[in-house]
């Protein structure tokens, strides 16, 4: 499962993108719990969201390997 | 008719180019705002930004913002272009474009348009000062 990293959480990451092995990921909460577990400064930041093939997602969402991911930090164009 | 025009480009924003793309024989009203980049932020001198852009996800949200416009205001046609990549000091960061028959529709669509673009469009603003650089509003 491939999650794409913008902003503050490429930073983080320190990559534009996370690849994740055989992942058993079944949600996009169990993405963010996963996420959050594996990088304490993710928590740092103010909140993000998760997309899904380009569309905001709520956390019950169900997620599959060929899913387009993405964390979405706080947005700030303009 | 093209009543949508959505953009995102590395190079320079041209006024004149996004005028031409509302402009229409039944409006009278052409309401544009544009936005620049400021040399001060919170009393911190700023020497340039970098957008960071998801481009496939921000030109679909920012054709959403255009229909909603289209749908909620009695207007004709909107533009709204963003830039990404390195922006300097007076740089045109946004330019939003609406045509209507009359003014009013015109202003409250290009304020609904911007405001929402600051709300739900994945573009993300470095901001860079002569001591260091950050993300704008990612840190409590």
């Amino acid at each position: 499962m491939v999650i794409k990293c913008f902003g503050i959480a490429r930073d983080i990451f320190k990559s534009d993108q996370l690849i994740l092995e055989n992942s058993d990921l079944k949600t996009v909460s169990d993405l963010r719990s996963y996420l959050n577990s594996k990088n304490k400064q993710l928590r740092s930041i103010t909140s993000y969201l998760v997309a899904v093939n380009q569309e905001y997602a709520e956390d019950e969402l169900l997620i599959k390997e060929s899913d387009e991911i993405a964390i979405i930090p706080p947005v700030s164009g303009g | 008719m093209n009543k949508i025009s959505v953009k995102i480009s590395e190079s320079t924003l041209s006024i004149d180019n996004a005028y031409q793309t509302i402009l229409d024989d039944s409006c009278g009203g052409n309401c544009l705002f544009i936005g620049t980049v400021r040399n001060r932020n919170k009393g911190e001198a700023v020497t340039h930004l970098d957008f960071e852009t998801y481009d496939a996800m921000a030109e679909k949200e920012m054709t959403k913002i255009a229909e909603q416009c289209l749908e909620k205001f009695d207007i004709t046609k909107v533009a709204i272009h963003h830039r990404k990549g390195h922006v300097g000091i007076k740089d045109i960061a946004v330019i939003i474009a609406v045509s209507s028959g009359h003014r009013d529709a015109a202003f409250q669509a290009c304020r609904f348009a911007i405001d929402t673009l600051k709300d739900t469009v994945p573009i993300w603003k470095k901001e860079h000062l002569e001591d260091g650089s950050y993300w704008v509003g990612a840190r409590p």
